[in-house]
């Protein structure tokens, strides 16, 4: 081998063992670190794992939002109008969290059937309904007809 | 009749930029002296026109002019002035206009600054810049025009800009941001116009580079503030959230960054050239990727005000026809380019190449961070979403990784360097670094920790080995001040950058490491401590705002008994939407801000109150806005000033 073959082949080693290495982190990071959405009627038909971190999202219920005095734990209920799902959560709602309004919670399911969530989001926007939910309420409208 | 002069000034430039793209083209391929002097005048009206459309959109908006749609659904008249004009880019027909506007006003910038290029050479950038305007005018006027009207009946007042956008924020952040990725829009087309003449020496990498620089430098600062404004305004204290539009702006900021490197190793040496030009074409196509995701409501995202499939349509072909077209004259014609120099494996050419394929590499694992919810949700596999614990788990080690060979670049020459120079001048810096890397955490807090290690070390030792190569300039030389006149100002905006990144990776480190937080209810004359300070809740009252009224609370902080800060933090109700805002008060300094935020009224007059405490968070800004300032400090070197010729290839 000429001695710039040598160097071509290094370089190209050295490329293949780095790609395979990125490729290797990429991939466990990903498997590691995906949330799943999963509808309120998923849930209530226990699809969702439970103990894994999940993704749960519907619109809040009328009415259900009850506060546990002299803390910041808050308890609703949240739904996709056929089935509903009783959310926890400690600490500060977003702005746009309300009564009807459409929400993304991320956290767990516990053993008793109850979403623990560490975050909940709210979008910036009154009218805005997150995908998910426009679609599963989508598939279910398609369903009555 | 103000809107309908601005949609047919829109018409106007839309008419001159096919002919821009066509003409000058044209002339440049015949070499038609004539045709090809037609691009300066071209872009200056094309600019003028955009100009006079936008101005006409900025007057609807300041005489409240709700028969315009885009008007009415992102203004109100309560709002004050300067919102009400930049809600002119507070959506997304507007955006785009801004987006012309910038565009045109970066192909009139070249055309006007661009003395020392050949005739044929300018006249070929100009119309691809044209191609592009062509691209994104057409988009404008079809899809979303911003001068439609509300006829015969309009409301009599609007429905209201979205309060989070209500802020200083919006009047600088986006006109950064597309600075820069419109501004990439120019080495793009220096690419395709060196790959269609074949022309693609020092002198092109000289001409590119300034123009990549500033929109390299716009761009990071454009993401800097963008980091900023959500720190302040969203009230969670957080200041990047690996949200998919952060991710669309970042993207094109790496590959950018690559490309700034392997220019300059273009510039220098002569090689890369063909890596150069396709990074060129990556950074735009990604500017435009960003411009698409953002665009058409695939993504879910705080950005994403306009969700219609029509014109995400629209962005994906231009993206389509942009990547497609360029990649195929780049498919055609990289061959031909060849480098004009070699090199051994311990020199600056290796070190900055080792950059590149890092900085590549995070540019495509955010992508495909980004994109892989899209791609199982296509194949129908079900929702996810990929979280930040993915991209730090990613960005951490290869970001590490990428600092170490940063402090070696400095120390190693173009061509060739011996691994014995090297080590004498590094091990200083790797021992210095190492040792307070690991005291750092004892010292400043309780014990080891090895993320605060790892960072603090990586962050000391591209300064340390800034330094080290910075004082052995002045090593044999009896005037300092003369040394420090020679030295060029690309090599001082090399340093101030390097600097910035380390500056960014010890903000990061810390204040993701030592940042505390306490969501408390708290009735009036309550008092928590945090971190040494004692926040006491004075109880809140009503504030009334141009168009909003407040809670607003009065907290006094007090550490070790003396005062350090009252902040009033308020609960904003924005009258026309009826919409709540969390309006945060920081008390900031270099070294720590204290961040207190309303959460929402309790039973018994309490508040649910947030309140954090974020060491060296300054930090991380302070250092995005060093690296735009190198940036820029390498812009100004008087290389890039010299018309004639005959020096130029003297300095080369």
């Amino acid at each position: 081998m000429t001695p710039k073959r040598k160097k071509r082949l290094t370089i190209i080693l050295a490329l293949v063992f780095g790609t395979a290495l990125i490729v290797g982190l990429v991939m466990y990071a990903l498997t590691e670190n995906i949330n799943l959405f999963y509808s309120t009627s998923q849930i209530a038909n226990g699809e969702a794992p439970v103990g894994a971190r999940i993704r749960a999202g519907g619109m809040v219920v009328d009415d259900s939002v009850k506060r546990i005095p002299d803390s910041l734990k808050v308890q609703f209920a949240i739904t996709d109008f056929e089935h509903q799902v009783v959310v926890e959560f400690t600490g500060i709602l977003p702005d746009l969290f309300r009564e009807g309004q459409g929400i993304i919670a991320q956290g767990k399911m516990d053993a008793q059937g109850v979403f623990q969530a560490d975050e909940v989001l709210a979008k910036h926007d009154e009218n805005y309904m997150p995908p998910e939910i426009a679609e599963s309420m989508k598939k279910k409208q398609e369903a009555m007809q | 009749m103000i809107p309908e002069i601005g949609e047919f000034a829109l018409i106007i430039a839309f008419f001159l930029s096919v002919v821009l793209a066509l003409v000058p083209m044209y002339g440049a391929s015949t070499a038609n002296d004539m045709w090809m002097s037609y691009a300066k005048p071209l872009a200056m009206g094309q600019f003028l026109f955009v100009i006079i459309s936008f101005v006409c959109l900025g007057y609807a908006f300041s005489q409240d002019d709700f028969s315009v749609v885009y008007v009415a659904q992102h203004s109100n008249s309560q709002m004050p002035i300067q919102f009400k004009l930049s809600a002119i880019w507070g959506g997304h027909e507007g955006s785009l206009l801004l987006w012309a506007l910038i565009l045109t006003g970066w192909t009139f910038a070249v055309s006007r600054f661009s003395k020392a290029l050949p005739l044929d050479m300018l006249a070929r950038v100009l119309s691809v810049m044209g191609i592009v305007a062509t691209g994104f005018i057409s988009f404008l006027l079809i899809t979303s025009s911003p001068f439609a009207r509300y006829l015969p009946r309009f409301p009599a007042d609007g429905a209201d800009l979205n309060p989070l956008l209500q802020d200083f924020g919006l009047i600088v952040h986006p006109p950064m941001l597309y600075m820069g990725y419109v501004g990439f829009s120019v080495a793009f087309a220096f690419a395709i116009a060196a790959l269609l003449s074949g022309r693609m020496d020092a002198a092109w990498a000289r001409w590119a580079r300034p123009w990549t620089n500033i929109a390299w430098a716009f761009l990071g600062m454009g993401i800097t503030l963008g980091s900023w404004w959500a720190y302040y305004e969203l009230g969670w204290g957080g200041w990047w959230f690996w949200d998919p539009v952060e991710n669309a702006s970042l993207m094109p900021w790496l590959v950018g960054t690559a490309l700034v490197h392997s220019l300059a190793a273009t510039e220098k040496r002569g090689v890369f050239k063909s890596w150069t030009l396709l990074l060129a074409i990556f950074a735009f196509s990604l500017s435009l990727l960003g411009t698409f995701l953002v665009r058409s409501g695939v993504l879910t995202s705080v950005h994403a005000f306009a969700s219609d499939p029509e014109r995400g349509f629209f962005i994906l072909m231009l993206l389509a026809v942009t990547m497609g077209g360029s990649l195929t004259l780049y498919a055609l014609k990289a061959p031909n380019v060849k480098s004009e120099s070699s090199f051994s494996w311990l020199s600056r050419e290796v070190l900055l190449l080792v950059n590149n394929v890092f900085l590549t590499v995070m540019a495509i694992t955010v992508l495909l961070g980004t994109l892989y919810p899209l791609l199982i949700d296509a194949l129908g596999q079900g929702k996810i979403s990929v979280g930040p614990p993915y991209f730090n788990a990613v960005f951490v080690p290869i970001m590490c990784t990428m600092a170490l060979a940063m402090g070696v670049s400095i120390a190693v020459r173009w061509r060739e360097t011996t691994l014995q120079s090297v080590l004498n001048k590094l091990w200083k810096p790797a021992v210095l670094s190492i040792l307070i890397g690991l005291g750092f955490p004892f010292i400043y807090g309780n014990g080891f920790d090895a993320r605060v290690f790892l960072g603090i070390s990586v962050g000391l030792w591209i300064i340390s080995t800034v330094g080290t190569e910075f004082i052995g300039k002045f090593r044999n030389t009896q005037s300092i001040t003369n040394r420090l006149r020679q030295l060029p100002l690309s090599y001082y905006g090399m340093m101030v950058a390097h600097v910035g990144v380390a500056v960014t990776a010890i903000g990061i480190t810390l204040v993701t490491s030592y940042s505390e937080e306490r969501d408390m209810s708290m009735h009036k004359g309550d008092t928590v401590e945090i971190a040494g300070y004692q926040f006491t809740f004075q109880g809140t009252h009503v504030v009334k705002g141009a168009n909003y009224m407040a809670d607003q609370a009065t907290i006094e902080v007090v550490e070790d008994g003396q005062p350090v800060a009252t902040l009033r933090p308020e609960k904003r109700r924005y009258n026309v939407k009826n919409a709540m805002m969390t309006e945060a008060d920081i008390d900031a300094s270099l070294f720590r801000d204290l961040y207190v935020a309303l959460g929402e009224p309790l039973e018994q007059g309490a508040w649910a109150v947030r309140m954090h405490y974020k060491p060296y968070v300054r930090w991380l800004w302070l250092g995005g806005i060093l690296m735009a300032l190198g940036g820029l400090l390498t812009v100004a070197d008087k290389r890039y000033r010299q018309s004639s010729p005959n020096q130029e290839a003297r300095h080369a």
